[in-house]
């Protein structure tokens, strides 16, 4: 067989299962993420309108022939039923904007009197305030960065400068601070519980480590509904701990435990804790023992050798685990939903919220594009960093 | 190591690995007890909440559910993993780490972004609220394991085995049957016993891309648990238990068997 020949059939076995993934995964996926930076509503309901727009110059009202033209299809998008949408999008930029849009259709469509432009002014003021053309404007541009933007708690006034959303509108900012925060702690502790059971795994006689390693496995291996229901029936107000509680006089009436942020924590190390702990125990098993008898025949302490000669070998592992644990952590939908109360809700949560509530595809999308670039940044920073340390160990 | 920070070790370790099994410890006597409430330790026992999930449609329907649609995706994802492992093993290709990438990014991106996209992207197709919806997306997050396990059991292997074959007169198709599928069978059947295992414990994309034809035992599980905690579901997590348990066995096993393999391989 020539080198040719083997590369051909190598990549017509790869084809099948790359085509696959490419059409049934990072397209539909790709196609999402195009929505947190495009619009659909505004530009089918107003497509002349906004080709009339391209050079309004931002600070004064627009000409006769954008007047014009909004007139035509504020009329035209009401009777094919395209109007909702816009008015909806257009809501999402600017509250009470519906009801502008609405009500100049409304007006509009018994019949216009005199021109255009006089006859919108007549329906509703606002068409006499340069914000609202700004709005227009900015819910018809492709690629636009409203999305992006609002899910920064950022927007764009008129004259194109970006400004933060008043305080009581702001959301976003907190909730994406809470991701990472959730993260940081899971990912912690996971490490602080998970290293002395992966150092327990490597040390302890051989009769104690098969049940050592399937009380690792077996979690691992269970579905996180399942462990999440677990902690449900522990946590819950008539639940086990409550009732342990009760019967041994600790409390007087049962707490409430579940619905609150330590819930989601300890639901989330207990869920994550195996992906610390199975890279961990990969790299301390490589670690040979004999370098501990020799630093200690060196007249090095126990602490010493923990610190000089164990630790620094399995900061790979540390790295490994933390990476695995910290880009899962950030992506949880289920548990915290089912276990924590509206302020345990993470990026995930909002995301399933605007694509399903309130239909809102654009924020959907450009949270879920925080979210992504977040989990690749930090997969290629840490990544890199891995394999550095790791060719160090070697 | 000083004698009170080993004591001092071995407790942190022991009491974690009690905090790893515990729940599921509290959940498996609870299924079986004969009270309605959640007392523990159950005042009597008896099998009314397996009985009461036999006999519950929604949760046959959704039990079944999950053994269709499981069953077909791991289906997909074992052929097409196993041919792009073989192909990948085969031949140095241009663009490897794009490749890899590519076939790894089910497993990188977060699983809520794919429920939301295939459902933004499925809804058009008549794939949305469908079981062939839900069976792609499974199929496209169980893939990888395949290729990584498949893989590995190809790793231990020389490409000269290929040759060997052709010259003792084998042609491609037997070269495959023969030589090819039966090195590679430890690891597509592990593959497979993961991408299974992804299908059973996915809820999210279920919850998203679903239909109420499509009710599965995870989002059954899900729609109860917004609800009361009712024992049903403690018998349910204990049935998913234990197919968790004995996926766990068959993937050890076939681990071992592998690895003994490869080891006479390079023997």
């Amino acid at each position: 067989m020539g080198r040719e020949r083997v590369k051909l059939e190598a990549a017509l076995l790869l084809a099948p299962l790359l085509l696959f993934i490419a059409t049934s995964f990072v397209a539909p996926i790709a196609a999402m993420l195009w929505r947190g930076v495009s619009d659909m509503e505004v530009p089918r309901a107003f497509p002349r309108t906004l080709a009339a727009l391209a050079d309004w110059d931002g600070r004064n009202l627009p000409g006769d022939q954008v007047f014009a033209a909004l007139a035509d299809e504020l009329v035209a998008a009401r009777a094919a039923g395209t109007l909702n949408a816009a008015a909806g999008r257009l809501n999402s930029d600017t509250p009470g904007l519906r009801t502008v849009v609405f009500t100049t259709a409304r007006r509009l469509a018994r019949g216009v009197e005199g021109s255009p432009r006089a006859a919108i002014l007549a329906a509703d003021p606002a068409w006499g305030e340069v914000e609202t053309w700004g709005a227009l404007r900015r819910a018809g541009a492709t690629p636009t960065d409203t999305h992006l933007l609002a899910a920064l708690d950022l927007r764009r006034s008129a004259d194109g400068t970006i400004t933060s959303v008043p305080e009581e509108q702001r959301v976003f900012r907190a909730v994406a601070l809470r991701t990472v925060w959730i993260g940081l702690l899971v990912t912690l502790l996971c490490l602080v519980l998970g290293y002395p059971l992966a150092a327990a795994l490597v040390f302890v006689p051989r009769r104690l480590f098969g049940l050592l390693l399937f009380a690792v496995l077996l979690p691992f291996w269970t579905s996180l509904i399942v462990r999440t229901a677990a902690w449900m029936v522990l946590l819950a107000r008539e639940g086990i701990i409550n009732q342990a509680f009760l019967a041994l006089g600790l409390v007087v009436e049962p707490v409430q435990m579940l619905f609150t942020r330590t819930a989601v924590l300890v639901a989330m190390v207990h869920i994550l804790l195996p992906f610390m702990v199975l890279p961990l125990y990969a790299v301390m098993r490589q670690i040979p023992r004999a370098q501990l008898r020799a630093a200690a025949s060196l007249g090095a302490g126990p602490v010493a050798q923990l610190v000089r000669v164990w630790l620094p070998q399995t900061l790979p592992g540390v790295g490994a685990g933390a990476l695995m644990v910290f880009i899962q952590a950030i992506g949880f939908y289920v548990t915290p939903a089912l276990i924590g109360g509206g302020a345990d809700q993470m990026l995930p949560y909002f995301i399933g919220f605007y694509a399903t509530q309130t239909v809102n595809w654009g924020l959907a999308a450009a949270l879920s594009i925080l979210l992504l670039v977040g989990t690749l940044l930090i997969l290629a920073l840490f990544g890199r960093f891995l394999s550095l340390a790791q060719f160090r160990a070697a | 190591m000083s004698a009170i920070g080993r004591l001092l070790w071995m407790v942190v370790a022991a009491a974690t690995a009690l905090f790893l099994v515990a729940p599921l410890l509290v959940v498996v006597p609870l299924s079986f007890s004969s009270s309605s409430f959640l007392e523990f330790p159950p005042p009597g026992l008896s099998l009314r909440w397996y009985e009461a999930l036999w006999q519950s449609p929604f949760w046959r329907q959704a039990g079944v559910n999950t053994l269709i649609i499981g069953a077909a995706a791991t289906a997909i994802a074992s052929a097409l993993g196993t041919l792009a492992a073989i192909g990948l093993w085969l031949a140095p290709l241009p663009g490897r780490p794009a490749i890899f990438g590519l076939i790894l990014s089910p497993m990188i991106v977060p699983v809520i972004i794919t429920a939301v996209a295939l459902t933004f992207a499925f809804s058009p197709l008549g794939l949305a609220a469908s079981h062939w919806g839900l069976i792609l997306a499974h199929a496209a997050l169980g893939a990888p394991f395949v290729v990584v396990t498949v893989l590995a059991t190809l790793s231990g292997f020389d490409r000269a085995l290929l040759r060997a074959a052709s010259a003792c007169g084998a042609g491609p198709i037997t070269t495959f049957r023969r030589v090819l599928l039966p090195l590679v069978l430890p690891g597509v059947v592990s593959g497979a016993v993961f991408a299974f295992a992804t299908s059973l414990d996915e809820t999210v994309v279920v919850l998203f891309l679903g239909g109420p034809e499509q009710r599965t035992l995870p989002r059954q599980m899900f729609a109860g648990l917004k609800d009361t905690i009712e024992l049903t579901i403690l018998a349910a997590a204990t049935v998913l238990i234990a197919a968790s348990t004995v996926l766990l066995v068959v993937a050890r096993l076939l681990a071992a068997r592998s690895a003994r393999l490869a080891s006479a391989a390079l023997r």
